[in-house]
């Protein structure tokens, strides 16, 4: 597919962890505006591409460019004003526990000083409000379940409302009705902000609710990127197996594959 | 089979391995080292974040830092009376006392026994960060861990273990004097004269000062340790106890090295 106007483009990415290969050389554009979604079994490095792709960890080779810019090789200084273009919404959440809720969403608005103190509060009022959680400014994280906390880092992630969104297993650990709301969130969010958004999850309905394209990770590579009717029609026998949920036949299709 | 020369190879591996880790180890401390007092010394300064760390550095460990202090100028004034009990050492106990708490005791005492404390707190709250995605999350929202975090917990122990020390000189000589008085028969006037004409600006210098090379060591290692920790409560744990180790062993090694360095002047 042609990039018409990419805002990722990664080129030959490359990551070990010790003798261990985790990424084997992906290529993908993420065009502006689209949601892609990488989908793929657990361990396959899902998380890791999405870590590299805010530039938390350094690939071992390859390029990763966000809206034209070289992320590869930048220091952490340099990283700064992109990372505040970029949002990551963490697999646990990631809030701040010495901190109660409103100071977690305040974290983002006064550590770049978007607005003046007073302001904080209506700001933090209306995300809360966004997501679906009115009033709960003073409770700790600890006190809240993990769809709450999910969704009060999503409404963390979103306060200085990014160009571009990382989901990292946004669903993961939550009943059905809650990935179900975090999958309306998550196609609200996009609405109103037209931002560029990235999800990483083995959760088939998020995928199906929210992407645009799939991508589907395997061994390192990416084995198919498509639309959704693509992949449904796609005769590779993994994909398949993936997507109708069947894990025996994975198993088979993966031992198959690999002598 | 097993060959001398294999066995001497695999030998050289990994003491070439060890030399490795402890190279890369001593690199990322010295960048971190480098990189927290250049945030440091450039604003802006979250200063309710350093009262904070303050509170916690330095008033939490005033009762531990005391009784260490006041004890140890207690048994030092006890055992140089009891060990040398027929040279008349007693009249110059003021002067045995102030010199070595001062010197030397204070100094050390308190930062192995606050650093301990300290250390190991700074390790567990930014270990758990670490291993709970906090950490990335600061970094993922344009928020810089070190600013954030390191800069306010080394400033507070930069004031406050040097602030403490001059606290445990005061509680030390006390402590030796309550001997002098109680057990040894002596005045505490003949006592205070003694510890003030033994005691010179050099004598504090030196304990003042390297208590600023210790508060610098403990900060840096435990932060260190808790950015790298990794794998759970487990990697937690481990990085804790790394911490009071290390930066036990770096007080210890330093101070003789710091000693002379002091003496110079």
């Amino acid at each position: 597919m042609p990039a018409a106007d990419p805002m990722f483009e990664i080129r030959g990415l490359k990551k070990s962890f010790g003798a261990r290969e985790i990424l084997s050389g992906l290529d993908f554009t993420v065009e502006r505006g689209e949601c892609l979604v990488i989908l793929g079994r657990s361990g396959s490095g899902k998380s890791v591409t999405l870590r590299l792709l805010i530039g938390l960890d350094p690939p071992d080779s390859g390029s990763i460019r966000f809206d034209g810019r070289e992320l590869v090789g930048l220091t952490e200084e340099e990283l700064l004003p992109i990372r505040r273009r970029i949002a990551m919404l963490f697999q646990s959440g990631a809030l701040f526990d010495s901190m109660n809720v409103f100071d977690n969403l305040a974290f983002p608005l006064r550590e770049h000083r978007v607005l003046p103190e007073g302001e904080i509060a209506a700001r933090v009022a209306e995300l809360l409000e966004l997501v679906r959680l009115p009033g709960i400014e003073t409770k700790q994280p600890a006190d809240l379940s993990g769809g709450m906390r999910k969704r009060v880092a999503l409404a963390r992630a979103l306060a200085l409302e990014p160009e571009s969104v990382l989901f990292d297993e946004p669903t993961t650990g939550l009943d059905p009705m809650t990935s179900a709301s975090i999958a309306r969130l998550i196609r609200e969010t996009r609405e109103r902000l037209k931002n560029t958004v990235v999800v990483v999850t083995h959760d088939l309905a998020l995928a199906r609710a929210v992407a645009d394209r799939i991508a589907f990770l395997d061994d390192g590579r990416f084995r198919f990127i498509g639309s959704l009717a693509e992949a449904d029609a796609s005769d590779d026998s993994l994909l398949a197996a993936f997507l109708s949920g069947s894990e025996e036949d994975t198993d088979v299709a993966h031992t198959q594959r690999r002598p | 089979m097993r060959t001398p020369s294999a066995a001497l190879e695999r030998l050289g591996l990994r003491t070439g391995e060890r030399v490795g880790r402890f190279a890369d180890e001593a690199g990322a401390l010295a960048l971190l080292a480098g990189r927290s007092v250049r945030a440091l010394a450039t604003p802006p300064w979250d200063l309710s974040a350093w009262l904070k760390q303050m509170e916690q550095v330095g008033v939490r460990s005033f009762g531990v830092a005391a009784i260490t202090t006041i004890f140890t100028g207690m048994v030092l004034a006890l055992q140089t009376a009891l060990a040398l009990p027929g040279l008349g050492v007693k009249y110059y106990i003021g002067t045995v006392v102030s010199k070595s708490t001062v010197r030397e005791l204070v100094p050390v005492l308190v930062a192995l026994i606050v650093g301990g404390r300290i250390g190991s707190g700074m390790t567990a709250e930014i270990g758990t960060m670490k291993v709970t995605e906090q950490i990335d999350a600061m970094r993922a929202m344009a928020a810089d861990p070190v600013r954030k975090l390191i800069v306010p917990k080394l400033a507070a122990t930069l004031v406050m273990l040097p602030a403490l020390t001059l606290i445990g000189d005061a509680l030390g000589i006390l402590g030796g004097l309550v001997i002098a008085v109680l057990q040894l028969q002596l005045t505490a006037t003949f006592y205070w004269n003694d510890v003030l004409s033994a005691l010179t600006l050099e004598d504090f210098a030196s304990g003042i000062g390297k208590s600023f090379f210790f508060a610098f060591f403990i900060t840096v290692v435990a932060c260190h340790n808790g950015l790298t920790a990794r794998g759970g409560a487990d990697g937690v744990g481990r990085a804790t106890t790394n911490t009071v180790v290390l930066a036990s062993i770096l007080i210890l090694v330093s101070d003789f090295f710091l000693t002379k360095f002091f003496s110079l002047f």
